[in-house]
């Protein structure tokens, strides 16, 4: 089958799939009302000369005590809850797809190299990725995050990164090793092609598929495991926005009877992950690799 | 066999011994343990005392060589903050994780096989539906909110189980079980209900797949033709061959257990190792948060080396290279 009829054969089982296109509508929701946060969030809660403290821990407006325009809410700074939420998304998807990005680029090289030359590369490589594999990737973050004492964005990136690439290079190691046996890498190698040229034109290409139901499947892992960090308060630091972060002060406020202090940004979590999640369950499916979901 | 076993063994040796390298040098050079000791104004005399009570003046492998001798006889030093051994501190921490993760592992595996098979059995039928979409939510709710959704539920609104702690407890020689008494059980369901739920998804979906690929194979078809009862063939035929791959997945997603357990122990005020990891995270507490590290290890991975062991015996095509 050409490249091309592939193509249009997955869109044509994508449009007759409704929870991978409701999953997909959800993303694009999301990842909308990230960039446009600025502009479409009443107050931007980050922006110290906005917040008042008169109006602190207001409940949603259609509640005795609401004031606009804090339609949900605000929280025990006088932050919106509604603007919160939104740029808390806008931090989850930021550390979502750039982990998702540098992991998997390191993940999927090293994956590469040590399914194609095998040997002591290999052996080393695995070894260190099923080691690291068998201490998950939440608890090396959190130990990691632990250790560094340095709260801020790009910690937590890093850290997930440096938790997190083993889940691409094993895939993409076991994606390899039976790409190498096709025909048309051996054909290629018997025409004297160099190593790098059948690495990155042959191999690449065809090895990476089960790779990007990885890649789906990480984006909601890291969303949930960045939100947990933050909840725990070893994520990013209280001057910045986080989901996880909005709950961990809301759970102190359920006893008092607020809980739309933790149901909202709750929510919007969950259904960003849901949605992730359905359209990452097509991809699997129609790819079908044999690879379990694990965390 | 024995060979592989032994192998297996040096191998865990091994990863142990490189993680207790990468815990020397957190002990070693991440925050300095001289000041933390000596304290902010100690003189240049004090701090050079103290340096030589550490043994920090001597070369960097003697000091390895002297934290590995400690660390396999159990001396890790004294914890910063309470002034005694560390490794005393997690394990009399010990039993309640212990507890809270065994009742965890024991609801996913009965649920999230027993609901699998359900599903794997009739998957058009409107109860598979509704657990296919409770899983759906399971893999997509992070431990934390589960937990704190759960005591708005039912400790805040409904009023019927504890928010958090641990409850009556009673020791049972060294061990202090919260199993034997009511109010221990009561404290218990909420936890181990929030750490449980994201595996029992996970192993819920495994067994489905699994099952749903068994089903369809021909000795299947033969135990059916054979006329016998759908209990042998579902459980005795099909089942049984699931369970392998099920049962292995649980064992080596050991380390997330534990990862969630952390986050469960914090939100629950459970009394447990992971809550007294973050309490020493907060307060740099070095010598503990290198003991639980050294713990984890050795736990994960006799249980990585136990579950691998498992699984030769069960599986017969299995290598021993």
């Amino acid at each position: 089958m050409t490249r091309k009829r592939k193509r249009s054969k997955m869109l044509h089982s994508f449009l007759h799939d409704p929870p991978a296109m409701a999953g997909s509508l959800i993303i694009v929701v999301f990842l909308t009302a990230a960039v446009l946060a600025p502009w479409i969030t009443p107050q931007n809660p980050y922006d110290l000369e906005t917040l008042t403290f008169d109006n602190f821990l207001t409940p949603p407006i259609w509640k005795d005590g609401g004031q606009m325009p804090f339609l949900l809410g605000t929280d025990d700074q006088g932050r919106g809850l509604l603007s919160t939420i939104v740029y808390g998304c806008r931090t989850s998807l930021i550390v979502g797809f750039s982990v998702v990005l540098i992991a998997g680029t390191v993940g999927v090289l090293i994956g590469l190299f040590a399914g194609y030359y095998g040997r002591w590369l290999d052996a080393v490589t695995m070894r260190l990725a099923d080691t690291m594999f068998s201490f998950s990737t939440t608890l090396l973050a959190i130990l990691l995050l632990g250790v560094f004492k340095k709260t801020g964005m790009g910690t937590v990136i890093a850290a997930i990164c440096i938790a997190d690439w083993v889940r691409y290079a094993r895939t993409m190691r076991g994606s390899v090793l039976e790409v190498k046996q096709e025909a048309y890498v051996l054909a290629s190698r018997a025409t004297g092609a160099r190593d790098m040229r059948i690495l990155f034109r042959h191999i690449l290409p065809n090895a990476i598929p089960p790779v990007m139901v990885v890649v789906a499947v990480d984006l909601a892992v890291v969303i949930m495991l960045e939100a947990t960090l933050s909840f725990l308060g070893v994520g990013v630091p209280i001057t910045e926005p986080s989901l996880g972060m909005m709950i961990a002060i809301g759970k102190d406020y359920i006893y008092a009877g607020m809980w739309w202090m933790v149901v909202f940004p709750g929510a919007a979590l969950v259904v960003l992950v849901v949605g992730i999640n359905l359209f990452a369950d097509w991809l699997r499916e129609e790819f079908n690799p044999k690879i379990e979901r694990t965390g | 066999m024995l060979t592989y076993i032994l192998r297996r063994l040096l191998q865990g040796v091994i990863v142990l011994l490189a993680v207790s390298l990468i815990c020397f040098v957190i002990f070693r050079y991440m925050g300095d343990p001289v000041l933390t000791l000596a304290g902010r104004y100690a003189t240049q005399d004090q701090i050079q005392e103290v340096r030589k009570s550490l043994g920090l003046d001597q070369p960097t492998y003697v000091q390895y060589v002297k934290f590995l001798w400690n660390a396999a006889h159990g001396n890790f030093g004294k914890s910063y903050v309470s002034r005694v051994p560390a490794l005393g501190l997690i394990l009399e921490r010990f039993p309640a994780t212990f507890e809270l993760a065994t009742c965890a592992i024991l609801i996913s595996l009965v649920f999230g096989v027993g609901f699998g098979v359900l599903v794997a059995l009739r998957p058009y039928a409107w109860h598979s539906r509704a657990i296919m979409a409770g899983s759906l939510g399971g893999i997509s709710m992070p431990t934390f909110l589960t937990g704190i959704l759960l005591i708005m539920i039912f400790a805040v609104y409904a009023g019927i189980l504890p928010p958090f702690g641990r409850g009556k407890t009673v020791d049972v020689g060294f061990w202090r079980t919260g199993l034997l008494t009511v109010d221990g059980i009561r404290h218990l369901i909420l936890p181990a209900i929030t750490l449980s739920t994201y595996q029992l998804a996970v192993l819920l979906r495994l067994t489905r797949a699994g099952m749903r690929e068994v089903m369809a194979e021909e000795y299947i078809k033969t135990a059916w033709a054979k006329g016998l009862s759908p209990i042998t063939v579902i459980v005795k035929h099909a089942l049984r061959n699931v369970l392998i791959p099920v049962v292995t997945m649980a064992g080596l997603q050991f380390g997330e257990l534990i990862a969630f357990a952390i986050v469960t122990e914090t939100i629950f005020q459970w009394p447990g190792m992971g809550n007294l990891l973050l309490t020493s995270i907060y307060e740099t507490d070095q010598p503990v948060i290198v003991t639980y590290i050294m713990m984890a290890a050795v736990i994960i991975i006799s249980i990585n080396i136990l579950v691998d062991i498992f699984y030769a015996v069960l599986n017969p095509k299995i290598r021993y290279d």
